[in-house]
C-alpha cells in the first residue's frame, strides 16, 4: 500500500499584502482607446514587423508559395531566376507604393496573376524561363506596391519593407529548392494539387472582387 | 478583511470592463471567422462530405492518372461554381445536383465503373459546380473572403484526401469489397438526400 502520489505544485498565491492593490489591474481597461494598427508589433523593431506582416498576410503568402512551387516545378533555371527577380521587384514595388497608392485595378491584375500561377502549377506544362520570370516580375511589383502603400500611412520605415522582402526571398529559395529536387511522381502530384487549390482560391477571389463591384 | 478586498476587486473589474474601449488588433477583422466558416462549410452537411469522399474513393479505384486528375480538377471547377454563387447567378436545382452527386458517384464506386478519363473528369466537374455554388451562396456576412476561400478549398481537398487514403485498401480483395460497400452507402445516402430535396 505504498502508493506514490504525484507531487502537485503548490497553488499560485498572491501575497495578502499586495491583494488590496489588484483593483488597479482591473481599472486599466478604462484607459484603453481604439487601436487600428495594420502591422503586427513584434516588439523587435520594424524589420521584424515586416517579417511578421508577410507571414500573416494570406494573399502575400499565397503568391510567394505559388511562385516558389511553379519555379521549382519548372526546373533549376526558372528557380534561379525567380529567387532573384521576385524579391527585387517586390522591393521596387514597395518603394513605388510608398510614393503612389496602387489603383483599384491592381487587385484584379494581382488576382489574375495568382490564378495563372495556380493553373500553371496544376497543369504542369513546360513553359519558357521568361514566362516564369514575367510572372515573378508582375507579382513582385503588384504585391510590393500594395505592401508599400499599406505600410507607409502607418508610420513604418523602409526597414519593414526590407523585412517583408527578405521573408519573400527566404520562402522562395527554400521552397523552390525543395520542389526542384522532387523525384517521386506522387510528390509532384501533391504540388500540382496545391496549385489547383491556389487556382481555386484565386477564382473565388475574382468572384469576391466582382461582387464588390456589383455592390 | 479578505472578503472586502475581493469585493473591491470584483466591482473594480466589472466597472473596468463596462467602460473599456474596443481594441481592433489589426485590419484582418473577421479573418478567423472567415477561415473557420470556410473550413466548416464542406463538413457541415453529409451530402457534401459523402460526395467528396466518394470522389477520392473513385479516384483510388481508377488508379493513376485519375487518382490525381479528379482531386486536381474538382477544386477548380468547384471554384467556378462558387464564383457564380458569389455573383448571385442562380443555377437551377443546386440541391438536387448535390444529392445526385452522392447517388451517381456512390454508384460509380459501387459498380467499380471505369469510364474513359475524360468522362470521369467531366462527371466529377459537373457535380463540382453544384457544390461550389452552394458554398458561394451560403457565405456568412462579414467573413474574410480570402480566408473563407482558403478554408473551404482546403477542407474539400482534405476530404478528397480522406477518400483516397481509405481507397488505399483497394489493393486487397477484402478492401475492394469494403470500398464497394462504402460506395453503396454513399449511393443510398444520395437517394435519401434526393428524396428529402424533392419532397
Amino acid at each position: 500500500m505504498n502508493e506514490r502520489r504525484p507531487q502537485l505544485p503548490p497553488p499560485l498565491r498572491i501575497p495578502s499584502k499586495g491583494r488590496g492593490h489588484l483593483w488597479f489591474v482591473f481599472l486599466l481597461p478604462l484607459a484603453t482607446t481604439q487601436l487600428n494598427a495594420h502591422l503586427v508589433q513584434t516588439g523587435f523593431g520594424t524589420f521584424y514587423d515586416g517579417i511578421a506582416h508577410l507571414l500573416i498576410t494570406p494573399s502575400d503568402l499565397m503568391v510567394t508559395v505559388g511562385l516558389a512551387l511553379l519555379a521549382g516545378m519548372q526546373g533549376k533555371p526558372s528557380t534561379r531566376r525567380v529567387m532573384i527577380v521576385l524579391p527585387a521587384f517586390w522591393l521596387a514595388g514597395g518603394f513605388l507604393g510608398m510614393a503612389v497608392a496602387p489603383p483599384p485595378v491592381a487587385d484584379w491584375i494581382a488576382t489574375l496573376t495568382v490564378l495563372s500561377i495556380g493553373v500553371l502549377i496544376a497543369f504542369d506544362p513546360r513553359i519558357p524561363v521568361w514566362l516564369t520570370s514575367a510572372l515573378a516580375i508582375l507579382s513582385g511589383l503588384l504585391f510590393g506596391w500594395v505592401n508599400g502603400a499599406t505600410m507607409t500611412p502607418l508610420g513604418t520605415d523602409r526597414l519593414a519593407l526590407v523585412g517583408a522582402v527578405s521573408t519573400v526571398f527566404v520562402i522562395v529559395t527554400l521552397l523552390s529548392a525543395m520542389v526542384v529536387d522532387l523525384r517521386p511522381p506522387w510528390a509532384r502530384i501533391i504540388v500540382r494539387v496545391g496549385g489547383s487549390w491556389i487556382a481555386a482560391i484565386s477564382l473565388l477571389m475574382l468572384g469576391w472582387l466582382a461582387k464588390g463591384l456589383m455592390g | 478583511m479578505e472578503q472586502r478586498n475581493l469585493l473591491k476587486i470584483v466591482i473594480a473589474g466589472a466597472l473596468g470592463l463596462a467602460f473599456s474601449g474596443t481594441a481592433l488588433g489589426h485590419e484582418e477583422v473577421g479573418a478567423a471567422a472567415g477561415l473557420l466558416s470556410g473550413l466548416h462549410h464542406p463538413v457541415s452537411g453529409w451530402d457534401h462530405v459523402l460526395a467528396m469522399i466518394a470522389v477520392g474513393l473513385w479516384g483510388a479505384q481508377l488508379g493513376p492518372p485519375a487518382l490525381w486528375v479528379l482531386p486536381v480538377a474538382f477544386p477548380m471547377v468547384m471554384a467556378l461554381g462558387g464564383m457564380l454563387g458569389l455573383l448571385g447567378i442562380p443555377i437551377p436545382g443546386v440541391e438536387i445536383g448535390i444529392a445526385l452527386s452522392a447517388l451517381v458517384l456512390g454508384s460509380m464506386v459501387l459498380t467499380e465503373c471505369r469510364p474513359p478519363l475524360w468522362i470521369a473528369g467531366t462527371l466529377v466537374g459537373f457535380f463540382a459546380v453544384f457544390h461550389g455554388h452552394a458554398h458561394g451562396t451560403e457565405l456568412p456576412e462579414g467573413s474574410s473572403g480570402l480566408l473563407y476561400s482558403v478554408g473551404f478549398v482546403a477542407a474539400t481537398g482534405l476530404l478528397h484526401g480522406v477518400g483516397i487514403a481509405i481507397g488505399l485498401i483497394h489493393r486487397w480483395n477484402g478492401g475492394r469489397q469494403l470500398i464497394r460497400i462504402a460506395g453503396a452507402f454513399v449511393a443510398g445516402s444520395g437517394i435519401y438526400f434526393l428524396w428529402q430535396t424533392v419532397s
